[in-house]
């Protein structure tokens, strides 16, 4: 876990170990200390402090009319946010799990990502949307699914989800002080990864829509994000024994999506291998192979192939170790990108 | 071997459970077991006959209105209209209860309330033409855009309700919502939000007999949907919808309420949709004219016509002085619908986000070089009329 955040650059003197956890509850902190129009809202995001505690201590400090406990109803929660947001508030909204968001998905589809457009941008809706997402926490069923393609595929939100400790942050402020609605993925097995960081270390907070590098390779390129990133890091340094050297570049946005950083990196690599946890047909590989496939066609010496979670339903918890890609299973398909000795 | 023969049993006696009570008395809540009335009521004494008279004008020009915008659906100017013919009092009370600060949260078949709280005609009707979602700034007249999923709009009126009252403004929310309505969960959600945050809503119910083509029986099994209210801790009003002074009344005292800080009320006003669903809807499918003409016999402008000239508020100059005033705004009407919007298909891509993304400028410029070509074949001037 802690060599992709290894990766993302020097620290200061100041950084000492924090968890994602950690990083995502500074982050919403900060943006209600700063801007007293931000709300926070869900079940248990109060007293508790969430089921992750992500959001530990706000209601304390910032009372329970800027943390709500509210109701249990997840449409009822996202709903009323759109009317918050209407009076010039900017919710943040914690869905508990991946799949407890479906009953607020009208909210989100009809409403939230279309409020904009349907106004002709009289009236944009700042909400932040949490969903912590993915497997290989244990959780039972309906406690693991990867959404992202449902959110994708719906013209007006922005599909964030960060990989590191830092990003967290970073990404997480950013989508707050948005004016579009932000779909923010929250991989929930990254939760405890620790890296040395601060809040108060000077942190460049990219825009939301940028990937980024991190690890440059000349062979092939990784191209993942959230849960996947750190099981890309880890199969990057086990290819080194092959001969392969691993490009791997992290999303950390699927919409919108940073074509440029992907189709530069594959160009000069000439081999792409897509990888998330997400089942595959129907998923964010195929987009991201088609949209690689129109762009690199000339450069590219193998199809672009996915590694992605089974076509199937996500498998119990004593299962689930044989539906997460893992490390092997991104070697594999690395192996199979040798195209022309194969066909 | 039983239970009772097990040594010791005899003497297990269990603990008391702790004390219980229910968190609210449901009494008050309760909504009368018939609908509110004025008209033909001694309470029609107590009445300002100001606001009858102006009732009466609003429902004769809303009547008009529907009329109106029905026979542009006819002439091809309006893709649909959802009549709501027959529901004129709650149309014109929603509005008129209202101050300037408040918000409506109107559904599709609201375009009449929108209009008698103040928005231009031809914007209110943008959706059902085709030519944009909403036609008006939300916020510039506290009018949320009319919306056609069912009850979606309800917990919107709970959370700007809420945000207000957050925010210190003196702000009350009505939503309005049909009887086919209230089986959504959006319904169930925003009612037991608003209930439990003693959110600054009314929320109104116009029971109009028929979700399309379903009848209310079918619909639910409560006593009535007033009664719903008390499941969530809130009162629930049963008002004749017919009865303008009534629907005026009972909203007034609800958003009255709203605004003390004493939280939501649920008003049922029992009404009829004179037309079918809308003009693409065959009501003779699903009810027989018997039942179209007992409503006839009550409709809104009917009886408060007879209350007013019964009582010498109006004559037969009145009458034709409402009429005229109907006839100038749906004349007015049909000669703006009349001409063709102007449309800017690049506007396609430029509200789907603050910034276009590089995916969307990419297709808008896409769509500019089909612009170009369609241009450069048809000339000018063609191209223009073809938009």
């Amino acid at each position: 876990m802690t060599t992709a955040a290894a990766a993302t650059g020097e620290r200061t003197a100041r950084t000492k170990p924090a968890t994602m956890a950690q990083a995502l509850g500074r982050a919403l902190r900060d943006s209600m200390a700063q801007d007293p129009t931000v709300h926070v809202l869900g079940e248990d995001v109060g007293a508790l402090g969430g089921v992750f505690r992500i959001t530990d201590g706000l209601a304390k400090e910032f009372g329970e009319d800027r943390c709500t406990d509210t109701p249990l109803a997840e449409a009822g929660i996202l709903g009323t946010a759109v009317g918050m947001a209407m009076y010039g508030l900017r919710p943040v909204v914690e869905m508990q799990f991946d799949a407890f968001a479906y009953p607020a998905f009208e909210q989100l589809i009809s409403h939230v990502a279309k409020m904009r457009n349907r106004t002709a941008g009289a009236m944009p809706l700042p909400i932040t949307v949490r969903v912590p997402y993915g497997g290989g926490i244990g959780g039972v069923e309906h406690h693991s699914d990867s959404s992202e393609a449902y959110y994708m595929a719906t013209p007006g939100l922005h599909v964030v989800t960060p990989a590191t400790v830092e990003d967290a942050y970073g990404l997480l402020r950013a989508s707050i002080a948005s004016d579009d609605p932000v779909v923010f993925m929250e991989p929930k097995r990254l939760y405890w990864s620790k890296a040395d960081w601060s809040p108060e270390a000077p942190v460049a907070v990219e825009p939301i829509g940028r990937a980024v590098v991190r690890r440059t390779g000349r062979s092939a390129t990784l191209i993942t994000y959230g849960p996947s990133l750190p099981v890309c890091m880890e199969a990057a340094e086990a290819a080194v024994e092959e001969g392969w050297d691993l490009e791997v570049v992290d999303l950390r946005s699927l919409v919108p999506f940073d074509d440029e950083t992907v189709a530069t990196s594959v160009r000069r690599t000439g081999r792409a291998v897509v990888v998330h946890e997400s089942s595959g047909f129907g998923g964010p590989g195929g987009e991201i192979a088609a949209r690689i496939t129109e762009r690199c066609f000339h450069h590219l010496e193998a199809p672009v192939l996915r590694v992605a979670g089974f076509d199937i339903p996500y498998p119990p918890p004593m299962q689930e170790k044989h539906h997460l890609p893992g490390v092997d299973r991104v070697l594999d398909a690395v192996a199979r990108l040798q195209w022309e000795a194969e066909s | 071997m039983t239970v009772q023969e097990l040594p010791g049993a005899a003497a297990y006696r269990p603990a008391p459970p702790p004390a219980w009570k229910p968190l609210t008395d449901p009494a008050p809540l309760l909504p009368d077991p018939e609908p509110y009335r004025v008209l033909g009521t001694d309470a029609v004494a107590d009445a300002d006959p100001e606001l009858l008279l102006r009732l009466y004008a609003e429902l004769v020009r809303g009547r008009r209105y529907n009329a109106q915008a029905t026979a542009l659906t006819k002439q091809g100017r309006l893709a649909v209209y959802p009549s709501s013919t027959g529901q004129e009092a709650c149309e014109i009370a929603a509005a008129l209860v209202l101050e300037e600060r408040d918000w409506l949260f109107p559904s599709y078949r609201d375009t009449l309330a929108a209009v008698a709280r103040g928005l231009d005609p031809v914007e209110a009707l943008t959706l059902l033409r085709g030519d944009r979602h909403t036609g008006y700034d939300p916020r510039a007249h506290r009018i949320a855009p009319l919306c056609t999923p069912l009850a979606t709009q309800l917990p919107h009126a709970v959370g700007l309700a809420h945000a207000a009252r957050l925010k210190g403004d003196d702000v009350v929310a009505l939503a309005m919502v049909g009887d086919g309505g209230t089986s959504e969960g959006d319904f169930h959600e925003a009612l037991n939000f608003a209930a439990v945050w003693r959110a600054p809503v009314v929320f109104l119910v116009q029971n109009n007999g028929f979700a399309i083509s379903v009848p209310l029986a079918k619909q639910t099994a409560a006593p009535s949907l007033a009664h719903k209210a008390v499941g969530y801790g809130m009162p629930g009003r049963l008002v004749d919808g017919n009865d303008a002074p009534a629907v005026h009344q009972v909203l007034g005292e609800a958003v009255a309420r709203a605004r003390r800080g004493e939280g939501p009320t649920l008003v049922e006003a029992v009404t009829y949709r004179m037309d079918a669903h809308t003009n693409a809807d065959d009501a003779t499918r699903y009810r027989v004219e018997s039942e179209v003409e007992a409503w006839r016999e009550h409709d809104p402008i009917r009886i408060l016509e007879r209350e007013l000239t019964g009582r010498g508020l109006l004559g037969d100059e009145g009458i034709e002085e409402a009429r005229e005033a109907a006839d100038r705004m749906a004349a007015a009407l049909r000669e703006r619908m009349n001409a063709d919007p102007v449309l800017n298909p690049m506007d396609l891509f430029a509200h789907v986000y603050e910034e276009q993304t590089a995916q969307l400028r990419e297709q808008a410029a896409r769509l500019r070089v089909e612009l170009d070509a369609e241009q450069d074949q048809h000339g000018d001037e063609d191209v223009e009329e073809r938009r």
